[in-house]
């Protein structure tokens, strides 16, 4: 039984009201009930220390319920203030973030520019094994201006800069008490932590009084129970155990489509699956034999096979339907054997041999996808040798290392944190060695995007940017791969649905609700 | 009675002997293993530095035998080691938190015990009475069903039993729930509730093995001669199973028991996670995958320490049962 507040009983309504009078659907969000959702991605390991934090469970946890950041990426894709309620900047090098006032920790202390100097700078230190390392070492100054304002100076130029401060790492603990907030999850956000099971699950209550109001946040109590197994997450949710799932197993979507008390919700986003080519080894220096590549692969049948329909073709370029300069005016790579038999002959071969390595740590389906490659490269004279690699170490012994192989990215929400993380010359995580040698062009407009605050420049610049990997780059990315989750009926969910990141950006204990 | 103190010592001893060639066996087989915990914890962004940094921290760039004579170290005071995982997560922090195996252990642990325990109180009184039913009208329909039953459970793959009683209990007719997510608090009625599943599926799985031996030890001496005269005698069939057969088959039933009560607290590991479980089997697969090695070995040492002790146990109630063994001339 849903509990109905008076208040939540009028905006009901008055959007029924509404409803008489435009024929709309029925969307008002009304707070009440509980959520119960079952999660991928939990560990024994997990705690509250975001810096550790890499997987759907304790983001949804986190950043999603228990604690919030700077800045929020809506569900449409546009920024805005969480904790921050503006920003401003004139060069991109100096930022000032004025902050929300009237906030408290759930412990009651209130928030300030202490708050944030302090949590920001837990991820910097020689010793930081912290994920968002790179996107704080970039500032050089933080100041206080005053209690509720901050200043930070980077050391280069970046116009993204407030989109960085949404990532899930870098969540504002209080001032002075983080070893305590990272003990017991203390936060600022809609939900306080009651008990946390690392590896089993968590549960929240709403705050009462919250500066998002009623705008955000319309269950009374959370459960986020921790189910790694696949068919143990959908019989949750088929015997009404759960309200929620994420990730289904796509060769069983069809079962769940099938029950009437079951929808299922899938957005495309940024994570794409991929093939990378050390740039700097023969063959894959020569453009040529990238290009024949290209026109190697047949990318449709494998969104059909691998993904089972639940994805996109992608032409190369790493940035997504999620992001906002996406290049939609580019021409499709087409699979096209003579073409590649055409680019081969220009490299100065008649067939090409070469090593494939995967496994399927790179992606679910990744030898399946090698071998596919290797079936329609075939006819184009090209001999892929499909090196299966064991999954135990994929990410230290083979990626990075052999000079093509299978690899994925989750996709970033910025066109400049993509490139900056992995097609910038000399980054740790290039991973296909991309550098001034292949394309000057490329580290110069990447260098003068960050900087440049105009977005119609910005635009150019980063459609240049996608052009150029996808006529040169060195990363084959046949697909983008789609988020898809299950939820009850009764959970009403918003017409738009980020995706970013799995279960409305994990936003799921703050976007969704039970129906009234 | 002194001869049987003298065998309990004798055995105990054995059992660290063995439980120390485990412990070589074990860190051995891990180490093994390709990758370790900063690479599995790292994952795709692992970098060098990185991953040398969480090595240097855990000791993991130490040579394979010194770490091993560490940790036995710590396992003789007492001390079962420090988990990798939370030791990385806290060494930032200023060690606050606990970082312990053993507390990190010790709730899965009774979690464990407590499935085992359900499953046993189910399966032994019922493999032991379904045994003796199916000596006493042995050959018949009964016994036959009985054994095709039971035998076919234990066949299938116990993730198998485990979705069959999913879709008849939970699915088809929502009896039982299908998520076994127990936690502390919760009282006991609604931990047995979320524990029938598993439970039942486990009961599935063991009951074939002890049922079988329970008959064919019965069917066994019921050919021997004093269970003739008890016959002629003119005693009914159910007593002569109950009253005369049944003690002297209790040796090796109770060695069957024993070891399936060992399994049940070492084999639950597929149980677990189809039902999501929060047991030792859980913490098991998690730790093996992370390469948390402290954990890893310290499940089994446990799981060892199990194996043993109930099959001591089982010895030593076999000899009580036994006035022969009890009274050796």
């Amino acid at each position: 039984m849903t509990q109905i507040s008076r208040r939540g009983l009028i905006k009901t309504g008055v959007a029924a009201g509404v409803l008489g009078l435009t024929g709309m659907p029925l969307r008002a969000q009304t707070r009440g009930g509980k959520l119960t959702a079952g999660l991928s991605g939990a560990n024994t390991s997990d705690s509250w220390d975001a810096r550790t934090h890499s997987d759907l469970f304790m983001i949804a946890c986190a950043q999603g319920a228990v604690f919030d950041s700077l800045t929020e990426v809506a569900a449409d894709g546009s920024l805005k203030g969480e904790l921050a309620e503006s920003w401003e900047s004139d060069d991109a090098i100096t930022w000032v973030f004025n902050l929300r006032q009237g906030v408290t920790f759930h412990n009651g202390k209130s928030f300030g520019a202490d708050d944030v100097i302090e949590s920001l700078q837990m991820h910097v230190g020689e010793d930081s094994k912290s994920a968002a390392k790179p996107i704080v070492e970039n500032v050089a100054e933080m100041n206080k201006l005053g209690d509720y304002q901050v200043e930070l100076v980077l050391k280069a130029a970046n116009a993204d800069f407030p989109y960085l401060m949404s990532d899930y790492h870098l969540l504002m603990y209080p001032a002075g008490q983080i070893d305590e907030a990272i003990q017991n999850g203390i936060g600022t956000g809609l939900y306080e932590a009651q008990s946390f099971d690392p590896g089993v699950r968590m549960v929240a209550t709403r705050v009462d009084d919250h500066y998002k109001g009623d705008s955000a946040g319309f269950f009374e109590e959370i459960e986020f129970i921790a189910i790694n197994d696949n068919t143990a997450r959908m019989n949750a949710l088929l015997t009404g155990q759960v309200d929620a799932i994420n990730r289904i197993d796509f060769k069983t979507e069809s079962l769940l489509r099938a029950n009437p008390n079951v929808r299922i919700q899938e957005v495309t986003g940024n994570q794409h699956y991929t093939f990378p080519m050390l740039t700097n080894n023969a063959p894959f220096n020569d453009v040529n034999v990238r290009k024949a590549l290209k026109h190697g692969i047949n990318r449709q049948e494998m969104v059909d096979k691998i993904l089972l329909g639940h994805g996109q073709v992608a032409n190369d370029s790493p940035v997504g339907p999620a992001s906002q300069y996406y290049n939609t005016e580019m021409e499709q790579l087409d699979y096209d054997p003579d073409q590649a038999k055409f680019y081969l002959r220009e490299a100065g071969m008649d067939s090409l041999n070469i090593d494939l390595s995967a496994s399927d740590a790179a992606f679910e389906g990744a030898v399946d996808a090698a071998q596919l490659f290797q079936a329609s490269a075939s006819a184009a004279g090209i001999n892929i040798n499909v090196v299966q690699e064991p999954a135990d170490g994929y990410w230290s012994n083979v990626w990075l290392k052999k000079p093509f192989c299978a690899s994925y990215w989750s996709g970033r929400a910025t066109e400049d944190w993509m490139f900056s993380s992995a097609y910038e010359e000399g980054v740790p995580w290039n991973d296909s060695e991309w550098g001034r040698e292949d394309s000057e062009r490329f580290q110069d407009l990447l260098i003068e995007g960050r900087a440049e605050l105009d977005s119609d420049r910005r635009r150019e610049i980063y459609f240049e940017m996608q052009q150029i990997l996808r006529d040169e780059g060195g990363v084959l990315i046949p697909m983008f791969a789609n988020y898809v989750e299950a939820v009850n009926v009764n959970i009403q969910t918003p017409e738009t649905v980020g995706n970013i990141w799995q279960m409305d950006n994990a936003r799921l204990a703050e976007r969704w609700s039970r129906m009234a | 009675m002194q001869t049987i103190l003298k065998i309990i010592a004798q055995r105990l001893l054995l059992g660290l002997l063995t439980l120390l060639v485990v412990s070589v066996v074990i860190f051995v087989a891990v180490n093994l293993l390709p990758g370790d915990f900063a690479e599995s914890i790292l994952g795709q962004s692992a970098t060098p530095e990185a991953v040398a940094s969480i090595r240097r921290d855990l000791g993991l760039d130490q040579p394979l035998v010194i770490r091993y004579f560490q940790w036995l170290g710590g396992i003789m005071t007492g001390d079962l080691g420090t988990s990798f995982s939370q030791l990385n997560f806290r060494s930032a922090m200023g060690g606050a938190g606990d970082t312990g195996v053993a507390e990190q252990i010790a709730p899965r642990l009774s979690n464990t015990l407590f499935l085992a325990g359900v499953s046993a109180s189910i399966a032994v009184p019922l493999a032991v009475f379904l045994g003796i039913l199916a000596a006493l009208y042995r050959n018949t329909l009964f016994d036959r069903a009985t054994n095709v039953l039971t035998l076919s459970s234990i066949s299938s793959p116990e993730f198998f039993m485990a979705y069959i009683l999913i879709l008849f209990l939970a699915v088809l007719n929502p009896i039982l729930p299908s998520l076994s997510n127990i936690y502390p608090g919760m009282s006991f009625g609604e931990r047995l509730d979320r524990t029938l599943l598993p439970a039942l599926t486990l009961t599935l799985v063991v009951t074939a093995h002890m049922m079988r031996m329970t008959r064919a030890a019965i069917i066994n001496l019921l050919a021997s001669p004093y269970i003739e005269m008890a016959r002629l005698k003119g005693i009914k069939p159910l007593r002569v199973i109950v009253k005369h057969a049944f003690p002297n088959a209790l040796a090796p039933i109770i060695n069957v028991v024993a070891l399936n009560l060992a399994y049940l607290v070492t084999g639950v590991v597929v149980v677990e996670v189809v039902f999501v479980y929060p047991g030792i089997g859980q913490l098991f697969v998690d730790a093996v995958k992370n390469r948390d090695i402290p954990v890893v070995q310290a499940c089994c040492l446990i799981f060892a320490a199990a194996y043993i002790l109930l099959n001591l146990t089982a010895d030593i109630l076999s000899i009580l049962s036994n006035p022969r063994l009890r009274h050796p001339k």
